[in-house]
């Protein structure tokens, strides 16, 4: 870790100035849960941290009006238990709650949450290796052009949809899933001023360039994360598969959430998780529910069509079953839910 | 590497043990236990090894520790947790992983659970910590402590003083109502050991206890 200039502005605009003052090597730091634990790993080498925890009524939590609001430093665990929250949009308070540990849940900001960095652990063996400075194995997102170790590699828990030749390493977080099926827009701020991002679109696939990893321009902060409150919330959950029961990141997950009359399936929004490079709405799998009564097999078979196009490498065949089934069994506990 | 990298380093590699070793001097002979801490003035604390780096890539930071104000100039790098270790002396709180993934290092920032490891001691300035050394009453050991030795939820020791800081924040949050509850939400804290079930039992018995008294 090279040494730092740290900065703690109380407003957004501060935060913005100061950022850009910095130049090249400014990051942004909240929790700090991804950005520090990779500068200690020497994969992330900013010269100068501007903290923006300390900036005044970015933590807000507004569920009052036609929408939810969540201010970027809202921290994880506070959103996850959020009442109205809990008890209407069961899919974004679980995609929480079964996320990290509560410590980290007390640290992580929901805004900083939405540019974790993938766990891919060829990405993460990086400068700081045994072996001294440089990178004991290649890998396209920490050195462009380097080659990925992980195609060919030992490539379990990486992903089976939205790979390409240069890349296969998985989106590792479950809130931006639950946020992408629910439609998510994200409050930016920046030098130019200030504009609303659709989630979907802050998550490039990884194509050619897999160390672009998000849209927002140099120096844009995250100010909010705004939902439209709609009739799925109610109906919806997130379910995880993971190696062990708690504290691990997702083999394979899905949001889940419906409006349905009787049997019948007359809106669904599902994005899955652990299973591909970006956080992955499942358009397929929505269509084939919709306009339909809603069965076991007929939830299995949404399942299967979210995973037609999945392209497996060595090890981690087994996520297209697995994901398949994630999703047949989240559509069924979504359908289980009563809406209040 | 470069030369630069290398040097710096080697230079920060010296720092450490100097300052684990004065310490560990510190708790030979004050054992740094709450009692020091409360009673520790501002001056006290401030580290006297000089700073290996200059003063724009430095701050200082005001914060109140178990219960006493402290002001300390620090590396901007430095972790919460290497603050407490190798500035204070309050070697309580433990490094298992130094990433977030092991719970060793579990302290409480204004009375909620964090990894003092993945938190920057600059993050502090103006909040209150809670360590391991904080939570007893003197010589009376807080409900907690005193489950963990009823139920002899310990092995080695070492993840101890996380779970205990952990448990307790369990108990806060109204998290400790079930033993299946207690496991998830204990589940950032890793025993290598395996005293789960001890574990457990001790936070049942003592969130019972917690709430009486
Ligand atoms: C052991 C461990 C287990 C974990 N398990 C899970 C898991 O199971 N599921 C899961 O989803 N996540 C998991 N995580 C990841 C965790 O959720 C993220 O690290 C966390 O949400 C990031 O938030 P932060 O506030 O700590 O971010 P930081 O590390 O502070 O920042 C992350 C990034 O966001 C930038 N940034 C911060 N704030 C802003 C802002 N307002 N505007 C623009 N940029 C900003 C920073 O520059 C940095 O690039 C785990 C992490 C650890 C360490
Ligand atoms: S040392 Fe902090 S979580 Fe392991
Ligand atoms: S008692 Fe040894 S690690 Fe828990």
């Amino acid at each position: 870790m090279q040494p730092i200039r740290y900065i703690r502005p109380s407003t957004v605009r501060e935060a913005i100035a100061a950022h850009a003052s910095l130049g090249d090597g400014a990051r942004y730091i909240a929790g700090g849960t991804t950005l520090y634990d990779l500068m200690k790993l020497n994969i992330e080498r900013p010269t100068g941290l501007v903290d923006v925890t300390f900036i005044e009524g970015l933590e807000t939590i507004d569920t009052s009006g036609d929408t939810l609001r969540f201010g970027a430093n809202a921290r994880m665990a506070d959103v996850a238990t959020d009442p109205i929250v809990q008890s209407q949009y069961p899919v974004l308070s679980e995609a929480l709650s079964k996320a990290a540990s509560q410590q980290l849940r007390n640290m992580a900001t929901v805004g900083a949450n939405l540019l974790q960095r993938t766990r891919c652990m060829y990405f993460r063996n990086g400068y700081g290796g045994a072996s001294g400075g440089a990178a004991d194995y290649p890998c396209n997102k920490r050195i462009p052009g380097s080659g990925c170790a992980a195609i060919g590699g030992l490539d379990r828990g990486q992903a089976v949809l939205g790979v390409s030749d240069a890349c296969t390493a998985v989106s590792p977080g479950d809130w931006p899933v639950a946020l992408v099926a629910m439609d998510a827009r994200i409050e930016v701020a920046g030098p130019g001023g200030e504009r609303m991002l659709p989630i979907s679109e802050l998550y490039p696939l990884p194509g050619e360039t897999p160390h672009i990893e998000f849209t927002l321009e140099p120096s844009e902060i995250i100010v909010g994360i705004v939902i439209g409150k709609n009739a799925a919330g109610a109906r919806s959950t997130y379910h995880k598969i993971r190696d062990r029961e708690s504290f691990a990141f997702a083999l394979a997950s899905a949001a889940v959430a419906l409006e349905m009359s009787g049997d019948r399936v007359n809106a669904a929004r599902i994005a899955l998780g652990g299973v591909a490079t970006r956080p992955w709405r499942a358009d397929a799998a929505e269509a084939m529910l919709i306009g339909s009564d809603l069965t076991d097999d007929l939830a299995m078979a949404a399942g299967r069509a979210a995973f037609a196009d999945a392209v497996p490498g060595r090890s981690n065949g087994f996520k297209v079953e697995l994901g398949a089934r994630t999703v047949a069994d989240a559509i069924m506990i979504a359908a289980a839910r009563r809406p209040l | 590497m470069s030369d630069e990298n290398s040097r710096e380093c080697q230079h920060s590699e010296g720092f450490l043990v100097l300052s684990r070793r004065s310490a560990l001097l510190a708790g030979a002979s004050v054992v740094p236990t709450a009692p020091f801490v409360r009673s520790a003035k501002a001056q006290d604390a401030v580290s006297p090894l000089a700073l290996p780096v200059s003063a724009e890539h430095s701050l200082t930071v005001r914060t109140n520790i178990n219960g006493g104000a402290f002001e300390i100039n620090l590396d901007a790098r430095t972790s919460l947790l290497d603050m407490l270790r190798e500035h204070l002396g309050l070697a309580g709180s433990k490094k298992g992983c130094d990433h977030g993934q092991c719970g060793a290092c579990t302290v409480h920032v204004d009375g909620r659970r964090v990894a003092s490891c993945l938190t920057l001691a600059a993050k502090v300035e103006g909040r209150e910590v809670t360590t391991i050394e904080g939570l007893s009453d003197g010589d009376r050991l807080h409900p907690m402590q005193q489950a963990f030795i009823d139920h002899d939820a310990l092995q080695c020791g070492y993840c101890t003083p996380g779970q205990i800081m952990a448990a307790v924040a369990c108990v806060h949050e109204g998290n400790a109502t079930s033993s299946e509850r207690i496991r998830e939400y204990m589940s950032g804290n890793i025993c290598r050991c395996g005293a789960y079930v001890g574990i457990v039992a001790a936070i049942q018995d003592a969130a019972e206890r917690m709430e009486r008294g």
